[in-house]
């Protein structure tokens, strides 16, 4: 900032503006970087302490756990970066937890190349069409059929989400330049009538 | 048979492989960073064992959470006894669950009807 006023009082407006939007969707927690294990062990044991703290249910507590590792896990596997040489991945993306009466949403947002749309486009839409029995046929098909990929994920993410919190997932793929797009994810668990 | 003892962690489980004991128990937590790193060595173990068990097996899993990337690694533990059980074994599965967690009773369900293999589900109390 090189001590210019100008630009010092343009930060901490921005400062201020991000306070009060983190207070008006009801943040509880943010982050941008890259997702490790390490990451997502702080993030879930830090999230625990504050339902137990909450008192929250333990069927909430463990849906919030569960969606939160899933979802974590699959930026921290799957995310695409512009900039890096040879395709390599450095698993970076967006995580925010948010918390209002009825409800936590958990939401990732990453990088990922624009040929990944129509196959997930397909799938999570499939997910999304299915009832719980549905689901637990998929699931089933799925860990029969599916392999371990490379990565260490077994495909079946999205499907264990739909089915832990029984809401849709809510996603979107927001063009970023020709060849990359930011692909939004957002779960739904509600804190009540589990 | 060497004996597999693995003290769980927060992010593992707890392991016990003992042939003379006849304990087969997996419980705790399951989401580790490297989950095929982690299951190999209790798939090895499972490999050799099956071809040198006589006794019955019963196999307890004990399991308080775990990830997707681990419910495929649980699976290939379930289909080794499975192996075992139509090469003419005697195996019992006995899948634990908190008597309050239904998705982890639900879990058993769902391996109980993939795979082939005399499938027990047991409540537990936490308290």
């Amino acid at each position: 900032m090189d001590g210019n006023g100008a630009e010092l009082k343009i930060f901490l407006e921005f400062v201020y503006g991000f306070y009060k939007s983190m207070k008006e969707h009801k943040v509880q927690l943010v982050y941008e970087g890259e997702i490790t294990h390490q990451i997502t062990k702080a993030f879930t044991s830090l999230t625990e302490n504050n339902m137990e703290v909450d008192e929250e249910s333990q069927s909430t507590q463990k849906k919030v756990f569960h969606v939160m590792v899933e979802c974590l896990q699959n930026v921290g596997k799957h995310a695409e970066c512009i900039d890096c040489d040879g395709g390599r991945k450095e698993g970076r993306g967006t995580f925010m937890l948010c918390k209002n009466d009825e409800e936590y949403t958990i939401t990732t947002g990453n990088i990922l190349s624009k040929s990944h749309i129509p196959d997930m486009t397909e799938m999570i839409d499939k997910i999304n069409s299915l009832d719980k029995e549905g689901l637990k046929q998929l699931y089933k098909q799925q860990i029969k059929e599916g392999r371990l990929s490379s990565k260490g994920g077994a495909g079946l993410g999205f499907i264990d989400i739909a089915k832990k919190t029984g809401n849709k997932l809510y996603y979107s793929f927001l063009p970023i330049n020709e060849e990359f797009s930011f692909f939004v994810l957002t779960s739904v668990i509600s804190r009540y009538n589990n | 048979m060497e004996v597999i003892k693995i003290v769980g962690t927060d992010d593992t489980p707890s392991v016990t492989l003992d042939v003379a004991n006849e304990i087969f128990e997996i419980s705790g937590r399951s989401l580790p960073e490297d989950v095929a790193a982690f299951y190999e060595p209790i798939l090895d173990w499972l490999d050799k064992y099956s071809e040198e068990a006589t006794g019955k097996t019963v196999f307890n899993f004990k399991l308080v959470y775990f990830n997707t990337a681990s419910s495929k690694m649980l699976l290939d533990i379930l289909l080794k006894l499975e192996e075992m059980y139509e090469g003419g074994k005697e195996v019992l599965v006995r899948w634990h669950f908190p008597e309050d967690d239904e998705d982890m009773e639900e879990a058993g369900e769902e391996y109980a009807d993939i795979v082939e293999v005399p499938f027990e589900q047991i409540s537990y109390s936490m308290d």
